[in-house]
């Protein structure tokens, strides 16, 4: 998708010393993923310090069911609890779990990328064995199933969603690699006796930063998605914890006669997944980044 | 065949099936890292009431006073003799469980993926026969929506609306079994309906931005050019020749779904009642009834596996420039 805005011929001049971030801000998807991003970002660090109107698992039963009103914005549940409140905290969750899956797979799948391609052999051929057998699995599934064996807290939950991200990672990475590792800077670096370690991380490494820094955004929104459907079958973090995805499991049996209980996290989750996706083809015109659809 | 490519499809044999293998060792391995065994699972609690002695008698019964290498082969041996294990649970093979479930959901997948072309194809084309434009921007808003809503959120919403809004609610019927009678079909079909387009929508969107990238670059092509030169019309141009061509990336964007839509099978079955393979996966985790989810997970990662080959091989047919090359 072409995000530039179109028309304006006069970039010549600021085009060329012009960095990722600048074309990033000139990119109609790339701002706004960012805005949406940082809206929500605000109101998931507000949720973290808790500075929240109400706290999200007090229960007021004599408030419950109530509609959006200026007490409680997005009103309240079955249970009096606030429904503004437990979708930020819920977002913030979502966040957390995600971003450190995200993180985990990233640095994991990346280096072993980079040391499979720039080495070969032996290692790249166990590694991308390894990769084959996890891609294997639908996505969902493979998160299901380690979700399902290991003790269920918010890290654990972030642990089945990064096995599953990793060999993403590893792909990404590896395939440039195998052609930089023949380029003449690499060479020269190889030829002047420097570690091959040395070489992996001051040549290699730098020149696929931007291909994963777009892969991160974009799997940050399927991680997003994956977290959501594992609380909604009821294999995310265990409650008390607010997450979206039981929020949204717990309103389809009030939704005909309290909507907003669906409504508020529905629209949040799609927010945060779009805003993502939206980042990501930003990032990806920034970083000229050819995409994988 | 040239020795070359038998050679290839050879390596390529090996490879899958290596693979294989180490998918059922990740299995095997997941599911043996539970706390607890058989024993506890299937009896709960009351497994601390039992001695030593019937402690002693059921681990021989369920094989697993056995090491774990001999274990897994024993598990590994049986599966290759179409042994899938006993369901504790529903007290039946699961080999008789799959087999129940697989049609419910080979038929959802292939009902979204219809879904999924008649409305993401004419999305693309519209979005490509004028770039940058409104209508453009239109189809990729729906594609934006398409990645960005869950299944279960559409599902719930489908289903809880439909049921309210104009009392539509075959799901709340048991599952019929297409194959019963005529009404039976009827009713499996409006079961079906909600689920094939939670997940047909889900999976319109990469079809839609791959048929729009597709027409793009196959419409600057000499070929068109010297076709639009010798007269042909623009509908038929579009149909004949640009869409043709540019079905081929869409072809394989489809079988690459697959994988989504066996995983969004699992929600999509559980929130719409239909007794599919997802819903037996997460049916034996809800119930312990680990048996069930071993060899169900290990059967729709060996059927994903077979389709990415078949997609690939496909492709090879579809294309003979691939073939060429």
């Amino acid at each position: 998708m072409s995000g530039e805005a179109t028309g304006d011929l006069t970039v010549d001049v600021t085009s060329a010393p012009t960095r990722p971030w600048h074309r990033l801000r000139r990119s109609v998807p790339g701002v706004l993923g960012l805005v949406i991003m940082a809206v929500l970002l605000v109101v998931a660090v507000l949720a973290w310090l808790g500075a929240l109107p109400y706290d999200p698992i007090a229960q007021d039963a004599p408030n419950r069911l109530q509609r959006p009103s200026g007490a409680h914005w997005f009103g309240t549940d079955q249970f009096g609890r606030d429904v503004f409140s437990r979708v930020a905290a819920g977002l913030a969750n979502s966040v957390l779990i995600a971003g450190v899956a995200v993180a985990l797979s990233a640095a994991v799948g990346t280096l072993a990328g980079v040391v499979a391609g720039y080495l070969r052999g032996a290692v790249d051929a166990v590694f991308g064995g390894v990769a084959n057998v996890f891609f294997a699995f639908p996505p969902l599934l493979l998160a299901l199933t380690l979700v399902s064996v290991l003790d269920r807290t918010w890290f654990t939950v972030a642990l089945a969603i990064a096995v599953v991200y990793v060999p993403i990672f590893f792909r990404v990475a590896r395939g440039p690699v195998l052609s930089l590792r023949e380029q003449d800077f690499v060479r020269a670096a190889v030829s002047t006796g420097q570690n091959p370690w040395a070489t992996m991380a001051l040549h290699v490494l730098p020149n696929i930063s931007g291909l994963v820094i777009v892969q991160t955004a974009l799997s940050l929104s399927w991680a997003v998605l994956t977290e959501a459907s594992l609380s909604f079958l009821g294999l995310g973090a265990p409650p008390p914890a607010p997450s979206l995805g039981s929020m949204i499991f717990e309103s389809r049996n009030i939704v005909s006669i309290a909507n907003w209980t669906m409504i508020a996290p529905g629209i949040i989750v799609v927010l945060l997944v779009a805003g993502l996706n939206l980042l990501g083809h930003g990032l990806r015109d920034a970083f000229d980044v050819k995409g994988r659809d | 065949m040239t020795s070359q490519a038998l050679r290839r499809l050879t390596w390529r044999l090996v490879a899958v099936a290596a693979t294989l293998f180490g998918v059922a060792l990740l299995v095997f391995v997941m599911l043996r890292a539970i706390p607890g065994d058989q024993i506890t699972a299937s009896l709960g609690t009351e497994a601390a009431a039992l001695t030593p002695g019937q402690q002693a008698a059921l681990r021989e019964y369920y094989g697993i006073d056995q090491p774990l290498v001999a274990q897994f082969f024993s598990w590994l041996g049986e599966l290759v003799q179409g042994n899938l294990g006993w369901s504790v649970r529903s007290r039946t093979s699961v080999a008789s469980l799959t087999m129940s479930a697989l049609p419910v959901t080979l038929e959802l997948a292939l009902l979204s993926i219809l879904v999924a072309l008649a409305i993401g194809i004419p999305v693309g084309m519209l979005a490509a026969a004028a770039p940058n434009t409104w209508r453009d921007g239109l189809g990729q808003l729906v594609a934006l929506l398409g990645l960005s809503v869950p299944a279960f959120l559409l599902a719930s919403f489908l289903l809880t609306y439909a049921a309210s809004g104009v009392g539509f609610n075959p799901n709340g019927q048991p599952y019929a079994v297409p194959w019963d009678s005529v009404s039976a079909l009827g009713l499996n079909l409006q079961q079906m309906l909600l689920p094939a387009l939670t997940l047909g929508f889900g999976i319109a969107a990469p079809i839609a931005r791959t048929t729009r990238t597709a027409v793009l670059s196959v419409r600057d092509e000499d070929f068109v050019r010297t076709a639009r030169a010798k007269g042909v019309g623009e509908r038929r141009l579009r149909r004949r020749h640009v869409l043709r061509n540019a079905l081929l990336p869409v072809t394989t964007m489809t079988g690459l779904q697959l994988g989504y839509l066996l995983g969004g099978a699992v929600v999509v079955e559980q929130i719409f009642s239909l007794p599919g393979i997802g819903r037996q996966v997460l049916l034996g985790i809800q119930q312990k009834d680990y048996a069930v989810v071993q060899s169900t997970v290990l059967v729709i990662a060996l059927a994903f596996v077979l389709v990415n080959i078949v997609t690939d091989l496909a492709y090879r047919v579809v294309d003979p420039r691939v073939r060429a090359s």
